[in-house]
């Protein structure tokens, strides 16, 4: 089976921990973390993991099982490419006095819809979100100037589904909860 | 002074808020309360510094949770591994920080492959101490981390009794599993209102998977159209006290059953359906007919290498209907046609209910034909040698045949495990214990203590080789200290004897480090006041193992056998089951 770029989501209680117990998932499997986000999600005290790897499907299907497999993870799912919209953002440090060399900087940041966070007259920082791919081309052309601090954020997703998938989960284990308490 | 623990008198006495219910106490006597409103009443351990405070609770409370003192952390665990084993209740395993702590590790990873129930309660240094290398500081929440099923550091009072409530919960709940719960000094000295609520459900965590009812029918279909059916018997059914579930489907499916290491006493042995057992050192019939049959019927096991052999030649042929209580088992290693996730104490009788009465004559006939291969190939030859040493087997043949099944069998890893467990007949569930997917050596003799510390009133049987007993021999002072009644079967062949076999076998007799210099095993028994006896020709063998049984207390019997003996039938690695070895 060919290897794939998949995101994987997660969504657990805020556990101390639960990020390791996570991680060694994959080392233990000798897999890769490309990219790797942790945040709390929309509903509150629940935290969402976004992992993104190169792997075989059946593979990321019996790691997602064993994610889900953690007592505090609420659950978890896979997406290839199509099925998400995702979002990195990259930190850019240029010295200012070669910018101000450049005859294209005006063009450069309009071209890559960057932005300019702060200016000193030592260095400027220049800020972009997009693709890895995009974010990768505005580094090779700032590096014409030297850049001197460069630093990406893992990667971020959003389903093209219209709701989040873990709310059927949190509705479900609700309804089981009350079934206990009144058995 | 009166030190009984009466909080569940009290706080019934009592209505209003938990506050009201609740008693003023020290973490260390919250930590033995706990465990008395888990029912535990007996524990074991090891002290130490970091644990000392829970320690002396113990010591206060000594009448009403009773505590094991072992010789080595290592055979703590394994006695409470034993425990759980042959009761189905949490075992409980206690160690003070750093080198106690890790020494628990080997035990905590063989509950954890062999989906024990335990609480492991480790003492930490101060939480002012932690991450500054305090004197036998170490991180143990993050090294059981890939071995335990849940794991917590407790560093105030407060968290103790949801934390246990939690911890036995999660132990014994769904695929069971080990936990461990680390607490700081700080935590089991200081002073907090202990109130304890049990544990019932979180909300991130199902153990136990609604049954589908498609999935259901798609299995009775399968079962119900099959040719040549062949049910796998696994652990799951000991763990989900289906035994009686099991019996009613293969009785009216007409089904044959093979189990697994582990699923050993799910069922007689002498029961018609009964075919023997999976694996690289299973029988013969189940091993071949798994690539023969038509439709597969995986009940609570888990397609381990050592019974699946070479997966792309692993029933190919067959349909499989896969009845499983964890999800991540579905498809891991052997794809399943019909998953069937839930308890199989749930799922059996549904099957049961809508199967029908079938009886496949034919079929049980190709079972005994290679049964009857199999016993003039290897059996007969191990019952009954015409060599003068003596053989595992027919130790194991004799140890039976007085028991009449009834013991429990506890078996350490190697040659001596696996002939045991091809030879033991077993007529209760539960009576099977062994390290079968970590393969610990070192097991059998502190789980043997466990395990009749659990059962007094059955008879237990420690079999175990040379190499593995001497891993875990000073558990022979646990027997003489806290008068444990285990008999000990050594059947020594003075080599690390299956590592030999493989050695002879597959790398042209060169016997790298597997010859043992071995010690006066009986003098080292007469050492720890346990009665003993030596035995090297086979007209001794049968008196001897009546004076064994005839013994009130622990026995010690040392079986002299045959140096060179290797065991068959064997899956060579990478061999499908259907290429079983009958002989060299």
């Amino acid at each position: 089976m060919e290897q794939k770029e998949f995101t994987i989501t997660a969504f657990s209680e805020n556990h101390i921990g639960l990020l390791n117990r996570i991680t060694i998932i994959f080392t233990r499997r000798h897999i890769n973390i490309e990219s790797l986000t942790v945040s709390g999600s929309s509903i509150p005290g629940i935290h969402k993991f976004t992992i993104v790897v190169r792997e075989t499907q059946e593979k990321v299907e019996k790691v997602i099982k064993q994610i889900e497999k953690q007592v505090e993870v609420l659950k978890a799912f896979y997406h290839p490419e199509e099925e998400i919209i995702h979002q990195e953002i990259a930190l850019y440090k240029v010295p200012t006095e070669k910018l101000l060399d450049s005859t294209d900087l005006e063009k450069t940041i309009r071209e890559h819809n960057a932005r300019i966070l702060e200016v000193t007259k030592d260095y400027t920082v220049i800020e972009k979100t997009g693709h890895k791919e995009e974010t990768s081309r505005l580094f090779e052309k700032l590096n014409n100037f030297g850049v001197l601090q460069f630093t990406r954020s893992g990667r971020i997703a959003i389903t093209k589904l219209n709701k989040e998938l873990l709310t059927d989960y949190l509705r479900e284990a609700d309804e089981l909860k009350q079934e206990i308490s009144i058995n | 002074m009166d030190n009984s623990i009466k909080v569940s008198s009290t706080t019934t006495s009592l209505n209003g808020n938990e506050k009201a219910r609740s008693v003023k106490m020290t973490g260390a006597d919250a930590v033995i309360h706990c465990l008395k409103n888990e029912d535990v009443n007996l524990v074991f351990g090891y002290p130490g510094g970091a644990i000392m405070p829970i320690y002396d609770s113990l010591h206060k409370y000594q009448d009403e949770v009773r505590h094991i003192l072992t010789r080595h952390e290592q055979g703590a665990i394994h006695a409470a591994q034993g425990l759980a084993r042959v009761t189905g209740k949490v075992g409980v395993v206690m160690a003070t920080s750093g080198p106690g702590a890790t020494n628990l590790i080997t035990g905590i990873a063989d509950a954890m492959i062999d989906s024990t129930p335990l609480v492991c309660v480790t003492g930490q240094v101060g939480s002012h101490l932690l991450g500054t290398d305090a004197f036998q500081e170490t991180d143990v929440v993050g090294i059981s981390m890939p071995v335990t099923k849940w794991n917590y550091q407790i560093t105030s009072p407060e968290e103790i009794p949801d934390a246990f409530a939690k911890a036995f919960y999660i132990a014994r709940s769904g695929r069971p599993g080990p936990v461990v719960l680390d607490i700081t000094k700080n935590a089991q000295f200081a002073e907090f209102d202990y109130y304890y609520k049990p544990c019932k459900h979180i909300r991130s965590y199902l153990p136990s998977p609604k049954i589908d009812q498609t999935r259901i029918e798609e299995a009775v279909e399968l079962i119900n159209n099959a040719k040549k059916p062949l049910a796998l018997v696994g652990q799951g059914v000991i763990l989900g006290s289906a035994e009686q579930e099991l019996l009613n489907f293969l009785e009216k499916t007409g089904i044959p059953a093979a189990w697994t290491l582990l699923g050993l006493s799910a069922m007689p042995t002498d029961h018609p359906n009964n075919v023997g057992m999976l694996g690289m050192h299973g029988n013969y019939g189940p091993n071949i007919k798994t690539n023969e049959c038509d439709v597969l019927i995986a009940i609570g096991m888990r397609f381990d290498d050592r019974v699946t052999g070479a997966l792309d030649k692993y029933a190919k042929q067959a349909k499989i209907i896969h009845l499983e209580l964890d999800p991540a088992e579905i498809n891991k290693n052997v794809y399943a046609h019909v998953p069937v996730l839930g308890n199989v104490k749930e799922s059996l009788p549904m099957l049961t209910a809508k199967a029908q009465q079938k009886s496949y004559d034919a079929w049980f006939n190709e079972f005994k034909e290679a049964d009857k291969i199999e016993f003039e190939k290897v059996i007969d030859r191990e019952m009954h040698p015409v060599k003068e040493g003596l053989t595992m087997a027919e130790t194991i043949d004799i140890l039976n045949k007085k028991t009449g099944g009834d013991a429990i069998i506890v078996t350490d890893v190697g040659q001596h495990q696996m002939v045991a467990s091809r030879y033991a007949r077993f007529v209760k569930s539960r009576s099977n214990v062994t390290s079968g997917g970590l393969g610990t050596m070192g097991f059998a003799l502190p789980a043997a203590i466990g395990a009749k510390l659990g059962q007094p009133d059955r008879e237990v049987i420690c079999v175990v080789g040379d190499g593995g007993l001497q891993m875990t021999i000073q558990e022979l002072g646990t027997i003489l200290q806290s008068e444990v009644g285990v008999k000990i079967v050594l059947l020594n062949n003075s080599f690390l004897g299956m590592v030999r076999q493989w050695q002879e076998l597959f790398f042209d007799s060169r016997y790298a480090q597997t010859i043992m210099a071995n010690p006066d095993f009986i003098k080292i028994a007469e050492g720890f006041g346990i009665k003993s006896k030596k035995v090297l020709h086979r007209p001794e063998l049968s008196t001897a193992i009546d004076e064994m049984y005839a013994h009130k207390g622990a026995y010690f019997l040392e079986v002299v056998v045959e140096k060179e003996d290797n065991v068959f039938p064997m899956i060579p690695t990478g061999a499908a089951v259907s290429d079983i070895l009958l002989g060299k």
